[in-house]
């Protein structure tokens, strides 16, 4: 009998959880967005639950790509509040946007990171330009033997690109193709090294397509090995692994700064200065967007972005400087403030 | 004569190779178990070796004396002088008191490196709370920088990277020696949420989160599985109909569960319009994922239960359902709770169908309902394992002992409930 009521009464308690799902107000912001953002602003959101009355934000890391789509998903306390993401909105995001009833958004670029190339300390630091380091990782290059065709790529030492790199077989590991990491690299790096090459630069206006499945395509034959999200998992590898070199950002290497070292690209070395001027060639832009719609819905909002762009969090001296952030010019960051406090809308022209 | 002693002879011979077989035969199993054992045993020296590390914290206790000069502060119950108060003024001064000759702006900031980025919001919280203690002087305890903490607990280890200038080094060394610097239980990892500074991370709101989540997951995955399992077994027809559902019911135990993640995120999310991260909609996902392994592990409790005890209740007039009710199930229990258990440790360990419900999130809140957004402990461990910062490397590993921890003793009430109830015949 005690079975019995014990049984029915767990078997309510199991419809009641089942039924009881309210559509109810949300009273904690909700980001999600990309991983190279996220701990730039899971920080801020954590100075934010601290030094404000407000709960603190809940923050998924989704990748850009999945952030943007889930933002723009609709208006409403089921959709997120604010997305970060490690590359622009493109048109195509904007206007899923617009359709579904996000109209006014408001973007902010927070600052830049650097995606760097290193190794360990222990090998010997490498100098190379964005066309090694294409001709080491594309799937197809010029062909070596000269004449207009694509080949197969045939490297597999650094030496055989270039007589003045190591002696050492090409072993590069790196982000899969869901990071803003492998994005960011394949389009400026990637791109940037497969522009070089007369032939291929004259593909970009004749035929786009053709263009764009060259450069971005990274070889499959083992030497660029995909390692997965985790980029810490890289660095151990490098530090006992003195002949593989990894992609990552530029945040992971100056946490391991004992352990690896970074390659400089066209001779330029991955300082936060040479990255902020643009001289470093891999370096990208950061964003968040704002649904405007959810300001005074959800509370807080503003008073979270205000922390983001207060000069404490992204200035010079900034706390978001210490875990890697590379600080927009003042001039700039004044003019974004100011945007960001006014919630101006983007256009869309300026995509 | 000559004939039977070579029969006996080869029987001899024989038997000497069969029981050279068997002995074989045992050695393989021996050698099987031992390396399960051995990589059992690598695995866990692994991880207590890297993680123990995370159960210790370092602080760094300091008089700080809270002038209202140094702080910029004359009223506490003032939040406009709140809010533009230096609370880190007050900590640089307490450790100029140990070493006199750090002057300059360079040399402060040095020394205010060596506490953690909370340390002056400590102290704000505390004159916020007590504003008569303004111009005491406090003994208090801060968490010391993450930086410090690697070098204090890793300073030998290769596989950290010490970041500390040479004169902060020095500064610790000393202060290590005068016992302001000191190591202890790390009780913020059971009495905190997620942080970003290592230091200041703990594992409470995943704990609860998971404690939330599994409750759902029991709630709805136990009586469905079981009244399945005990409709399936004793009242349902034999037909083709019931033969495909139970073809059905074992395949879904076979599917991957990031399948039911994506069916939680069009069905919960999509189509009722619940919130995304809570625990509700995370532990209705897991208990479809569970509910297979009940369902197959119930049954097999329930086949298992003797005929004799079901004729012998029939044959004294018991109806059906008295039959089930007052026999079977009860008999059947300990194997339903024990399925039904190992299938809650298995989704206990789960993070791939909840990174599509959004479960995989920065949550520094403990969640205190079913509706608050809330993650897992083996999210934890992926989200801190993931992280840039070297102290969270060691928290990690001891976020996999928490973990372990619990399903190992979910696993003993398995056995123990088992043993408890179990009846013999």
């Amino acid at each position: 009998m005690k079975l019995k009521t014990a049984l029915a009464s767990v078997a309510l308690a199991g419809s009641i959880a089942a039924v009881s799902t309210p559509a109810m107000a949300r009273d904690t912001i909700s980001i999600v967005g990309s991983s190279t953002v996220y701990p730039f602003a899971t920080v801020v959101a954590e100075r934010f639950g601290r030094n404000t009355d407000f709960p603190t934000p809940k923050l998924e890391s989704t990748g850009s790509g999945g952030g943007l789509k889930l933002f723009c998903e609709g208006v409403g306390t089921s959709h997120p509040d604010i997305t970060n993401a490690s590359r622009r909105m493109k048109k195509s995001e904007f206007d899923l946007c617009q359709q579904n009833g996000v109209e006014e958004i408001t973007e902010v670029r927070i600052g830049a990171d650097g995606i760097v190339i290193a190794n360990s300390q222990d090998a010997e630091k490498m100098d190379l330009s964005l066309e090694q380091v294409f001709l080491a990782l594309a799937k197809e290059v010029p062909n070596p033997d000269g004449g207009d065709e694509l080949v197969a790529n045939p490297y597999q030492k650094w030496s055989d690109i270039d007589s003045s790199l190591p002696d050492m077989e090409i072993s590069v590991m790196g982000p899969p193709p869901t990071s803003g990491t492998r994005d960011a690299f394949v389009e400026i790096a990637m791109e940037g090294g497969c522009k070089q090459f007369d032939m291929i630069a004259k593909m970009e206006d004749e035929n786009e397509d053709k263009f764009k499945s060259v450069c971005h395509s990274m070889r499959e034959d083992g030497p660029f090995v995909e390692a997965g999200e985790n980029d810490n998992l890289i660095v151990q590898r490098l530090s006992r692994d003195p002949e593989t070199l990894g992609i990552f950002g530029y945040s992971f290497l100056m946490e391991n700064t004992g352990q690896i070292q970074a390659a400089s690209i066209n001779g330029v070395e991955p300082t936060p200065e040479n990255i902020s001027a643009e001289d470093y060639p891999v370096a990208r832009s950061l964003f968040f967007y704002i649904k405007k719609a959810h300001v005074g819905v959800v509370p807080g909002i503003q008073e979270y972005v205000a922390e983001f762009t207060s000069e404490g969090a992204w200035g010079d001296n900034g706390y978001l400087v210490d875990v890697g952030l590379i600080p927009n010019p003042r001039s700039e960051r004044m003019e974004i403030a100011k945007r960001a406090k006014n919630l101006e809308p983007m256009t869309g022209n300026e995509l | 004569m000559s004939n039977s002693s070579s029969q006996v002879e080869i029987v001899r011979q024989s038997l000497r190779r069969r029981y050279r077989k068997e002995r074989r035969f045992r050695m393989y199993g021996i050698a099987a178990i031992a390396v399960a054992l051995l990589s059992l045993f690598i695995l866990f020296a692994d991880i207590i070796g890297k993680g123990y590390t995370g159960f210790l914290k370092t602080t760094v206790t300091l008089e700080v004396e809270l002038d209202g000069d140094t702080m910029y502060l004359e009223d506490p119950t003032n939040p406009d002088e709140i809010a533009m108060a230096d609370f880190t003024a007050p900590i640089i001064a307490a450790l100029q008191t140990h070493f006199p000759e750090a002057e300059g702006s360079a040399a402060n900031r040095e020394l205010a490196r060596l506490v953690g980025s909370y340390a002056a919001s400590d102290i704000r919280d505390l004159l916020e709370a007590n504003p008569d203690l303004l111009g005491t002087i406090q003994t208090m305890e801060f968490l010391a920088h993450d930086t410090v903490s690697v070098y204090v607990k890793h300073a030998d280890n290769p596989r950290y990277t010490v970041r500390l200038s040479e004169r902060q080094q020095q500064w610790v060394d000393e202060l290590m020696e005068k016992g302001v610097i000191e190591t202890g239980f790390n009780d913020i990892l059971f009495s905190k949420g997620d942080s970003r500074e290592p230091a200041n991370a703990g594992i409470l709101s995943a704990i609860v989160g998971s404690l939330l989540t599994m409750f759902v997951t029991l709630v709805i995955s136990f009586p469905v599985g079981v009244a399945a399992a005990v409709y399936l077994e004793e009242f349902a027809p034999q037909n083709r109909l019931t033969d495909f559902i139970e073809v059905n019911i074992n395949n879904l135990a076979a599917v991957p569960s990031i399948i039911f993640g994506l069916l939680g995120l069009a069905v919960f999310i999509g189509l009722f319009g619940m919130p995304r991260s809570v625990p509700v909609v995370g532990g209705l996902v897991l208990a479809l994922m569970t509910v297979p392994t009940i369902i197959i592990s119930s049954r097999a409790a329930i086949k298992s239960v003797p005929p004799s005890i079901r004729e012998a209740a029939e044959g004294i007039g018991a109806s059906r359902m008295q039959v089930v009710l007052h026999h079977v199930v009860p008999l059947a229990m300990p194997g339903m709770l024990t399925g039904s258990i190992i299938g809650m440790a298995q989704a206990l360990g789960e993070t791939a169908p909840l990174l599509l419900i959004g479960m995989v999130a920065f949550i520094v809140d403990v969640p205190d309902g079913l509706f608050d957004a809330a993650t897992v402990l083996p999210v934890q461990i992926y989200l801190w394992a993931s992280s840039a910062e070297q102290g969270f490397i060691e928290l990690a590993s001891a976020g996999i002992m928490v973990l372990l921890t619990f399903m190992i003793s979910m696993n003993a009430l398995a056995i123990w409930l088992r043993k408890r109830l179990e009846r013999r015949w």
